[in-house]
């Protein structure tokens, strides 16, 4: 019998439905988030990731199911999870029209960050951009953007961080960079992050575990390396076209296990 | 209700200001612009007509003002929204820990910064090119004006609420709504010189007494307490519903699912 799990539950989701005309983007989706943990949340386009993200952060309401951070139901404690989390993502951006330091100020309040100025000097520096300070936000490039988010998304030391695609339409050399920056900041910080790719790269270095989702249910659950293992396949990108194809077939057990 | 979060959301908006100089000329260029024709037609009028068209400069140039402090005030709220979502930052507001009352606080703090902008700019000009000195309209204005810049705030939380239900296809909302209720809010004629279908339609907005407790306050000099105590209940019930249709809108689009969609389209 193997032992009880003591970890701290940071986020949870309780058979978690979400329909949009009749269809099930998320299908009674559960999951939790242990403290200091980084999971992956993998699945093709329209798999319901972004479904999942968005009734995580309270953009989206569920259809049906339960939703807790901190222990916290999420719809009526939202602004005290809300000042415990941050997010960043590849899809959405801060103000290009004002310089990288007014922007990170201005979040910097927001979240009441002591010392802001002092703050936003550490980050930049962390993230390789202190250089940027006084650029235009909307004149960065893919990377540097990314990084300024990124910088945005440490600024109240969360210990709740969801990161949507952060790699996205990056070069190999800044997405490198990034995930080692997220990964340090992570355990210096024993921060939980709910993070989303389609770089397998990315969720074989950075993720302790991954949630595969196919037509907004789960169909995998556990460490990268289990998933291959599990699999008939030989890596992690493998496993994601098959189950993109055909979510179904990863149910199968692999052929050589299965002997 | 945090100061602090609203004082940061206003800061953004000087900082935009501030970076784009343009933005200030928006300010001031087309209420500089109507002023201008405004001023030299009444000045025509004036010129070629008999003594009773003696006031007619004070009427028009004091209705053109406060006209202008009612857009500004809805402006205010109905453009910040909009910054939010052009540079795709909603998201990032949505997912901080942000009020829906101290987002839209600090829209009303950045709508009096645009009326206090454009009023200074105005009334200096209006006094140097038409010697029209706007505190020649006595203090007792100030009610009437407060009154306005709430209204403002107001129609701008509807033309926000919209925008948000109907996507930036209903962007243009965000100009037109004032512009809706100009005809039957007298702002440049009075009610009893309106169609007598349409004078109870004119006094179910605030605007109808504030307009009309104006031109009473510049003929007699005193104050006109029915017309202003008209305005004002009227505006609690318009903030009111106004706050309410806000909420109730960004939840129908938590509900299905669209903020996210409007936010990153």
């Amino acid at each position: 019998m193997s032992a009880p799990d003591t970890r701290e539950v940071i986020l949870e989701a309780r058979e978690l439905t979400r329909e949009f005309d009749g269809v099930k983007a998320l299908d009674r989706f559960s999951f939790k988030l242990h403290r200091g943990e980084v999971l992956g949340l993998l699945g093709a386009n329209g798999a319901g990731k972004t479904t999942a993200m968005n009734c995580l952060l309270g953009l989206t309401l569920p259809t049906s199911g339960e939703l807790t951070a901190f222990g916290l139901p999420l719809q009526a404690n939202r602004i005290k999870i809300l000042q415990r989390s941050n997010f960043s993502s590849a899809y959405t951006a801060l103000p290009g029209n004002l310089l990288v330091w007014q922007n990170l100020l201005v979040f910097a309040r927001i979240y009441g960050v002591p010392n802001p100025k002092k703050k936003i000097a550490e980050l930049l520096e962390l993230l390789e951009i202190p250089h940027l300070q006084k650029r235009v936000t909307g004149q960065l490039s893919a990377g540097e953007s990314t990084r300024v988010n990124l910088c945005k998304a440490f600024l109240n030391d969360p210990e709740l961080l969801m990161l949507d695609e952060p790699t996205a339409s990056l070069d190999p050399d800044i997405a490198d960079k990034v995930r080692k920056v997220v990964r340090k900041v992570q355990r210096e910080r024993s921060i939980a992050i709910l993070y989303t790719s389609h770089n397998m790269r990315d969720i074989e270095e950075v993720c302790d575990r991954v949630i595969f989702l196919h037509k907004g249910k789960i169909v995998r659950e556990g460490t990268p390396s289990d998933i291959v293992a599990q699999s008939s396949s030989d890596n992690l990108e493998d496993v994601f076209i098959k189950i993109a194809r055909d979510g179904e077939i990863l149910d199968e057990p692999k052929k050589d296990s299965a002997v | 209700m945090n100061f602090r979060i609203i004082s940061a959301l206003v800061m953004r908006h000087l900082f935009l200001y501030s970076r784009t100089p343009m933005r200030m000329v928006e300010l001031v260029f087309w209420p500089l612009v109507d002023l201008v024709v405004w001023g030299n037609v009444t000045v025509f009028i004036q010129k070629n007509s008999d003594a009773k068209f003696g006031g007619f400069i004070l009427f028009f140039l004091g209705a053109m003002i406060l006209w202008d402090i009612l857009f500004r005030a809805q402006q205010g709220v109905a453009i910040s929204f909009l910054e939010d979502v052009w540079t795709r930052n909603l998201l990032n507001i949505f997912v901080a820990p942000v009020r829906t009352a101290e987002y839209l606080s600090s829209t009303f703090v950045v709508g009096f910064l645009r009326i206090l902008i454009t009023c200074v700019v105005m009334s200096l000009v209006s006094w140097i090119g038409y010697s029209f000195n706007i505190f020649q309209l006595q203090w007792w204005l100030v009610p009437f004006f407060l009154n306005l810049m709430v209204f403002g705030w107001a129609l701008g939380m509807i033309s926000t609420a919209l925008i948000l239900r109907w996507g930036q296809a209903a962007e243009s909302l965000a100009w037109a709504v004032p512009f809706f209720i100009q005809p039957v809010v007298c702002v440049f004629y009075r009610v009893e010189d309106m169609p007598a279908w349409s004078q109870p339609i004119a006094w179910l907005f605030p605007a109808t007494p504030i307009f009309e407790g104006m031109r009473e306050v510049m003929k007699t000099g005193s104050m006109s307490w029915n017309h202003l105590w008209l305005a004002a209940g009227l505006n609690v019930i318009y903030l009111s519903l106004a706050g309410w249709l806000f909420v109730w809108v960004l939840n129908l689009t938590r509900k299905r699912g669209l903020l996210t969609k409007f936010a990153t389209q």
